[in-house]
């Protein structure tokens, strides 16, 4: 039983990206570490056998959401230069 | 002080959700899929007369006409069995974009934000990687009842083409009006389909094509077409979506 | 035995964690985009309790290929998996719609600070 061990792991390391993304001073990083905990739950779905979802997590919550964070971030900042 | 009640809070709500789900929760190694809903999803024998008796063998490559005759068991649950759970995601995702593009084009100008300077590699190797791009999208949501995948990750790869597009150059900008009538069309094309189940089975959505055989790309009756109308619709609904981001106001 | 508590742990306490950070990171940000960040991440908490519901032991992916010949009882369940599909993709609809909100108020006001948008004659 590998299964447990290896997804305790990858669910610590979410748990962490998210610590890290809420306590994060700069929005950009925050941004950041937010991609990077959706890119491992997408690790872990794909140890739970849902690749379906994995597929998903990482095409549309961790790629295209952080292209909207980008682009709300980079208009926001934009303004105020 | 602040930081000190936060955890305390934290460990609290914890321990009593925690402990209050453990209690009734089959999770782990307790879990079989005996009794649940999926067991019947599996086997393909939720509208027989007893879901749970029957063990019919369900098997690769041979199987004909058993309901919802797709290898993706997911697909068949979302475009097959819950389909109509689909169309009202499908509905949100639309109101969703709608509102995003009524919030940007209030004012009615619509120029693009002009990015720094493209890189050089970026920019000559788009024309390269579109076509494949595009040409994967379409691959997942063509092959979205047999292998992992469907009309919401194909879109969105879709989707991420289209960007690509405007990061690679300033001066590309995403047809409004082309992705407002694809959308439209494969959104009524979905409603189309339902009503067209209701008219010759009775049933709203419900399967009225041959089933085929499982595994063959022509198979499983109406979920490879609704998925491929969704693929297009997402896709659309995305793109429009990046070129409402990336307009000026 | 031993793999008792990483079981607990990986299935249901670690979920609900992430879960009750973004809560925390809702209650105590000010700024409208970390708001959202944290909205984002009860998601990811959700949706990994959901999944994991799901998940059987020894499992196969709930897909028929060529490997899985013959009906084997040890695929994993697809109605928790079908559902967390559902809610990603409504997720990122909603999150489109929240920026874009903030996008606007930012615009309009000049900040995205709640505090300071509290204070102001709107």
């Amino acid at each position: 039983m590998i299964n447990p061990g290896l997804s305790s792991l990858f669910i610590f390391l979410v748990f962490v990206a998210s610590l890290l993304a809420v306590e994060a001073k700069k929005a950009f990083r925050a941004v950041l570490f937010m991609s990077l905990a959706g890119l491992l739950t997408a690790v872990i779905f794909v140890l739970w056998k849902a690749p379906d979802v994995a597929m998903t997590e990482a095409a549309i919550g961790a790629g295209f959401t952080t292209f909207l964070f980008l682009m709300a971030l980079n208009r926001i900042r934009g303004k105020e230069k | 002080m602040k930081k000190v009640i936060a955890l305390l809070l934290f460990l609290g709500l914890l321990f009593f959700l925690g402990t209050g789900l453990e209690q009734g929760l089959k999770l782990g190694d307790r879990n079989t899929l005996a009794g649940k809903a999926g067991e019947a999803y599996l086997k393909r024998t939720v509208n027989s007369a007893d879901p749970s008796a029957s063990p019919s063998q369900v098997e690769y490559g041979s199987e004909t006409d058993i309901e919802e005759n797709a290898a993706n068991t997911l697909t068949a649950v979302v475009v097959g069995y819950r389909s109509f759970d689909t169309l009202g995601e499908v509905t949100v995702l639309f109101l969703a974009a709608t509102g995003v593009m009524a919030l940007f084009f209030a004012s009615g100008k619509k120029k693009r934000l002009a990015l720094a300077k493209p890189n050089f590699i970026l920019s000559v190797s788009s024309g390269f990687l579109l076509p494949l791009i595009i040409l994967f999208g379409a691959y997942v949501f063509t092959h979205g009842h047999l292998t992992p995948g469907g009309g919401f990750q194909g879109g969105t790869i879709i989707a991420a083409a289209v960007l690509l597009l405007y990061m690679a150059g300033n001066a590309y900008k995403a047809p409004a009006t082309g992705l407002k009538v694809l959308e439209g069309f494969s959104g009524a094309g979905y409603l189309l389909i339902g009503l067209a189940g209701l008219l010759l089975t009775g049933f709203f959505l419900n399967n009225f094509l041959p089933s085929g055989k499982m595994g063959a790309l022509f198979s499983a009756g109406v979920i490879p077409v609704v998925y491929i109308l969704i693929g297009l619709k997402v896709s659309a609904e995305l793109s429009g979506i990046v070129s409402d981001y990336m307009g000026e106001d | 035995m031993g793999h008792e508590w990483l079981s607990l742990w990986s299935f249901l306490y670690g979920p609900l964690s992430i879960f009750l950070v973004g809560l925390y990171g809702l209650l105590t940000q000010k700024n409208l985009i970390k708001m959202a960040i944290s909205i984002n991440i009860m998601d990811y908490g959700v949706n990994l309790f959901i999944i994991s519901l799901g998940y059987v032991p020894s499992a196969e992916a709930p897909i028929y290929t060529d490997a899985v010949k013959t009906y084997l009882p040890v695929f994993a369940d697809p109605l928790p998996q079908a559902l967390v599909l559902t809610a990603i993709v409504i997720s990122v609809a909603v999150t489109a719609f929240i920026l874009a909100l903030t996008i606007k108020i930012h615009s309009q006001y000049g900040t995205t600070d709640l505090t300071k948008l509290g204070e102001m004659e709107l």
